[in-house]
């Protein structure tokens, strides 16, 4: 084997045969599924897709840099507003007004950047919480984004194409997801990606090997923030709707617990994460119609809860899994993953 | 024109003088070695000459370019690596990794090259590959074949010190702060760290400014040699004039007992 096959081989996407076999089964298993289940399933993976995008993005800066943010919601907000003004307001076509949302997110990232160069922990927490909450608070004033009665999305053209149904949006969810999904995986392999893990690991040596902190600091706060704005405009269609009261904190903490619950400095636990707190998410809403455990929760919630105990029992659950999944495997799902894969490789033994 | 020359540098914190009237020069190509007791502040010094610290007086001149006061990552590029006497490696990547991570100066794929461009034959492909070539020179000279792909962090000690001196390797640089290379080694260990440390000068040519406790191996390997306490110099010289000047024996000692006792 000549050498220079080996060197690449560190970094490529398909290690082996049996990689590409699996990605191909999996990129048909995607463009199937719409045709063989119920539209709300269709809906249920275009909000998990949208939560993969700002999960792995987040991951970028928290898992990867190890920056904290508390205000994704804020960038997710941008990306949500800034693509339907700039296509209702600017007249541009989709694909270009959530690029430029994105890329709003990203400027608006930056330069919270700045201030994180001098804070850490639970300081940097604060000032990225408070940026979250002033966004709403600026975007439900403001008349231009519709204030407090929010703002109904145009509809949806990509050159000759009207997208006008779950399934169609799916299929361009999956396409970005799947651009945005590789560019993270390549990022964090090459330069940047290093220079950020660097930081990450021990910052002065960082330094002193020529990664320039102002630099790649603020460059990841940059990306996650585009990664969240490119999700938050897709959401909005998604929703068709959007008012400044989606964007809370609530939301920032959810796609917090997507990373950590997934496991940090990991695209693959991004992935998971997102997909099991929004498939959670979703399910829990119906927990009450599951035949006897809905029963019996709604019994529980009635004799020990006040009247809206019924509807805090999805949180209630929710939280309990989050904490079962720390408790037992602190580098989540892909600590499950990585310990079923080193089983499996010397099963039976 | 010196090499590299430190005059006058002093640097305080608060009322505390921790360098004041540092002055040395060091030829080009040569070992010198940096002595003193506990909290002399030698690591200080280094930490002036790379940036992680403003000194408040004096001047660094590399190559007749003043260098004080600049950001770490500028001096790194100038090519000034260092290694630290508390282990700073990134460790939740592999050996090879931290290597990589080295050659960041040499590598120009950017934000966007890195994510869109994929491939062998991509520019980041190519760059990626030609510096893992280099990286695999390092890993040779150092022995660190066995280790390559394991994350750093589950290395034993004397392994993580080698990974961290194949990282500032990885710089190419011209001038090598090396902050006690070999403290908490075994004998055999430490062996061979002074072997790479003499490697490295004969072979690659570089310049190293070395901390050291051992004083077997600083008196060994080193062209010249400056003895500092409190802050202040007490001598420069070659290893004979200071292992017989009684300042740097009292201060350095206690008593006034010859240096190969101790080594």
């Amino acid at each position: 084997m000549d050498m220079k096959r080996d060197y690449y081989e560190d970094v490529q996407l398909f290690s082996s045969g049996v990689v590409v076999f699996w990605f191909v089964l999996l990129m048909i298993g995607l463009a199937l599924f719409p045709l063989f289940v119920k539209n709300y399933y269709v809906y249920m993976a275009n909000y998990m897709v949208i939560n993969i995008i700002v999960a792995v993005g987040l991951n970028l800066l928290v898992g990867y840099t190890g920056q904290i943010s508390l205000g994704h919601s804020g960038f997710f907000a941008i990306g949500a507003y800034g693509t339907v003004v700039f296509m209702s307001e600017a007249h541009f076509p989709f694909l270009l007004a959530l690029i430029a949302a994105g890329l709003a997110a990203a400027l608006f990232g930056f330069l919270l950047g700045i201030p994180a160069l001098r804070l850490e922990g639970p300081y940097l927490s604060i000032a990225t919480l408070g940026f979250g909450l002033t966004i709403t608070q600026v975007i439900g004033r403001a008349n231009i984004f519709g204030g407090r009665q929010g703002l109904h999305t145009p509809e949806l053209y990509i050159g000759p194409w009207h997208l006008n149904s779950d399934v169609d949006f799916y299929y361009l969810l999956i396409v970005i997801t799947l651009i945005l999904v590789l560019a993270g995986r390549n990022m964090v392999k090459t330069k940047v990606g290093r220079a950020f893990i660097a930081i990450r690991d021990a910052d002065i040596a960082a330094e002193t090997i020529g990664v320039n902190l102002t630099c790649y600091k603020t460059l990841a706060f940059a990306v996650s923030a585009f990664y969240a704005g490119i999700g938050g405009g897709l959401y909005a269609f998604v929703l068709r709707f959007i008012e400044p009261e989606m964007f809370g904190l609530m939301m920032s903490i959810i796609f917090l617990a997507m990373v950590v619950v997934g496991g940090l400095g990991s695209i693959f636990g991004a992935i998971a994460g997102a997909c099991l707190l929004s498939w959670l998410d979703l399910e829990l809403r119906n927990i009450l119609s599951i035949p006897y455990v809905g029963q019996w929760l709604e019994a529980l919630s009635k004799s020990y809860f006040s009247i809206t105990g019924v509807s805090n029992i999805q949180f209630i659950i929710y939280g309990l899994i989050m904490v079962l999944i720390m408790l037992f495997e602190p580098l989540g799902i892909y600590g499950f993953w990585i310990r079923t894969k080193i089983y499996w490789r010397t099963w039976p033994f | 024109m010196d090499f590299f020359k430190v005059e006058d540098l002093g640097i305080s914190f608060g009322g505390l003088v921790a360098l004041e009237d540092i002055n040395f020069s060091v030829n080009k190509g040569s070992i010198f070695a940096i002595i003193g007791p506990n909290g002399a502040g030698k690591t200080t010094l280094f930490n002036c000459i790379n940036g992680i610290y403003k000194p408040d007086r004096g001047r660094i001149l590399f190559k007749g370019r003043e260098i004080q006061g600049k950001k770490p990552d500028r001096i790194a590029r100038l090519g000034i690596a260092r290694t630290f006497q508390n282990i700073e490696l990134f460790s939740h990547m592999s050996t090879m990794e931290n290597l990589m991570a080295g050659r960041h100066n040499f590598m120009k794929t950017g934000l966007f090259r890195g994510s869109f461009m994929w491939g062998r034959r991509s520019f980041s492909g190519r760059e990626g590959i030609a510096n893992r070539r280099k990286v695999e020179e390092i890993i040779d000279l150092l022995d660190l074949q066995s280790v390559r792909n394991k994350f750093v962090g589950s290395l034993p000690y004397g392994i993580q010190k080698q990974v961290e001196l194949g990282r500032a390797l990885a710089l190419e640089p011209e001038v090598l702060l090396l902050d006690e290379p070999c403290a908490g080694m075994n004998s055999e260990e430490k062996q061979d760290m002074i072997f790479w440390v003499k490697d490295i000068q004969d072979e690659l040519g570089v310049t190293i400014l070395l901390i050291e406790h051992d004083m077997k191996m600083v008196m060994d390997i080193s062209e010249r040699i400056l003895a500092i306490n409190f802050g202040k110099p007490i001598m420069e010289g070659t290893p004979e004039e200071v292992q017989k000047n009684p300042e740097v024996l009292k201060a350095y000692l206690g008593e006034e007992e010859g240096i190969g006792d101790i080594a």
